[in-house]
């Protein structure tokens, strides 16, 4: 089926309290700023965010985090907040860090129909510790569970009115892989196109994985 | 004087070759890329997605949807290509990539690294390290000898928690070159400014002196680079 368009408000009040949700982004670049500050204003509370980083300090992500509405992160990298850590500290905020490469893969299949993985990444290390391993060839490899969630919130450049998607630069990211491994994938763009204005070759996210459309500029 | 981190950095792009896929750590092998003989064409690879990264735009043309894995804006040069974090990551850990220089707080003698965590303090970030190293084909470590305490960091055995085990190909500080071999730590050359002994004294992992080893002179043309 083709994506519906709305209005972020109308989007956001989809997602329910207590919602796993996968956020696109590598620091700012790719985030969906319109749609976080939408969640900003409406109540939606107790989340599981599953990105990179938890934006920045009071941008982006960050700014949920300061209104208390997260309880636990999936992601590789928060030393560049220091508020994740302040809130960790003080019991406000679960943490669970994986190795980016490991991060990337697990949506990625996550959103292939494919539950688990092995990776030689992280073998004998703490990320490891509890984890099962195996040998491959001599080489050690630790298995993985792949990630779902019930929301990805994620960022492309155009769409056309099916809801084919394109990027931009180094703001693709995670979105692509975000769109594929959750039960309702909401985008924001910053245009929308007619059908068949997207050269075909270039259709990165094909309509299919994408259920809503926010157009950034404009609502539709 | 000459400054520390820009030689570790100019010695380490000596390591690079024509037409190499190479991803560039944060820290000191931020400054390779300032050290890449002008002859020498390689393809920068980044793990926020794009192979080709060119150099820091000038300010009327930053783009901070066009940046490295330090979030730092760059360019694309003619031929570069974007992609996802999972093809990204493909890229490292299915072995595409040649070869990366990243940074460490201590290499072992059997070419374990840790360069992710200390112990006792926080630890909220892990990134792309881990893949990086346990991917590219040849990793080479641009370090400092010493720790800002003045504490070794080429140990017998690690006391940070690893980043990756035995994975370590080159070991480039200002003093010295280490490779590494079947597990065997090997001193290719070392700068003429320290004795063996004095290198030993600072160096607590136990090597084995090439057969071609060799002293060198740092390059004078580094004095003051950076400072």
């Amino acid at each position: 089926m083709p994506a519906k368009f709305m209005t972020a408000k109308e989007a956001i009040a989809l997602i329910p309290n207590g919602a796993s949700m996968m956020v696109g982004g590598f620091g700012l670049s790719g985030q969906p700023m319109t749609l976080i500050d939408a969640l900003l204003e409406s109540d939606v509370c107790d989340l599981t965010v599953i990105s990179n980083n938890v934006g920045q300090q009071g941008q982006g992500l960050g700014k949920l985090l300061l209104k208390d509405r997260l309880r636990k992160a999936i992601g590789t990298y928060f030393t560049s907040n220091p508020d994740v850590l302040r809130y960790q500290r003080e019991g406000k905020l679960e943490v669970q860090l994986l190795p980016q490469g490991t991060f990337s893969e697990a949506i990625r299949l996550g959103g292939s129909g494919i539950a688990a993985f092995y990776t030689p990444t992280g073998a004998g290390t703490l990320l490891a510790e509890g984890k099962e391993t195996k040998l491959f060839d001599g080489r050690e490899y630790v298995l993985e569970r792949s990630l779902r969630a019930d929301i990805a919130l994620i960022k492309a450049y155009k769409a056309d009115r099916y809801g084919n998607l394109i990027y931009y630069k180094t703001a693709r990211n995670f979105n692509p892989l975000m769109a594929m491994a959750a039960d309702l994938t909401i985008a924001e763009v910053d245009e929308v196109v007619e059908i068949g204005e997207l050269d075909p070759e270039k259709i990165v996210t094909p309509h299919l994985f994408v259920d809503v459309v926010v157009c950034r500029e404009v609502s539709v | 004087m000459i400054n520390v981190r820009h030689y570790i950095a100019w010695r380490a792009a000596q390591e690079l070759q024509e037409g190499d896929i190479v991803n560039l750590g944060i820290g000191i092998p931020v400054l390779v890329a300032d050290y890449i003989p002008a002859d020498r064409k390689l393809f920068l690879q980044s793990e926020n997605g794009i192979l080709g990264v060119g150099p820091t735009p000038p300010a009327d043309q930053v783009d901070m949807d066009l940046i490295n894995a330090s979030k730092l804006p760059v360019s694309e040069l003619p031929g570069a290509s974007f992609f996802d974090s999972a093809m990204a990551f493909a890229m490292m850990r299915g072995g595409h990539v040649d070869k990366t220089v990243i940074g460490g707080l201590q290499v072992s003698q059997t070419g374990d690294i840790a360069n992710w965590a200390i112990p006792g303090k926080d630890v909220l970030g892990v990134g792309g390290a881990m893949d990086l190293i346990v991917g590219a084909r040849t990793v080479i470590v641009a370090t400092t000898h010493l720790d800002p305490q003045g504490q070794p960091k080429v140990v017998k055995e690690c006391t940070y928690p690893l980043t990756a085990k035995g994975e370590v190909d080159i070991l480039v500080t200002e003093y010295a070159v280490f490779t590494f071999t079947n597990g065997q730590m090997i001193l290719r050359e070392a700068v003429d400014e320290l004795t063996l002994e004095q290198l030993k004294e600072i160096t607590p992992a136990e090597y084995r002196l090439a057969p071609d080893f060799k002293f060198v002179s740092r390059p004078v043309s580094l004095e003051q680079r950076g400072a």
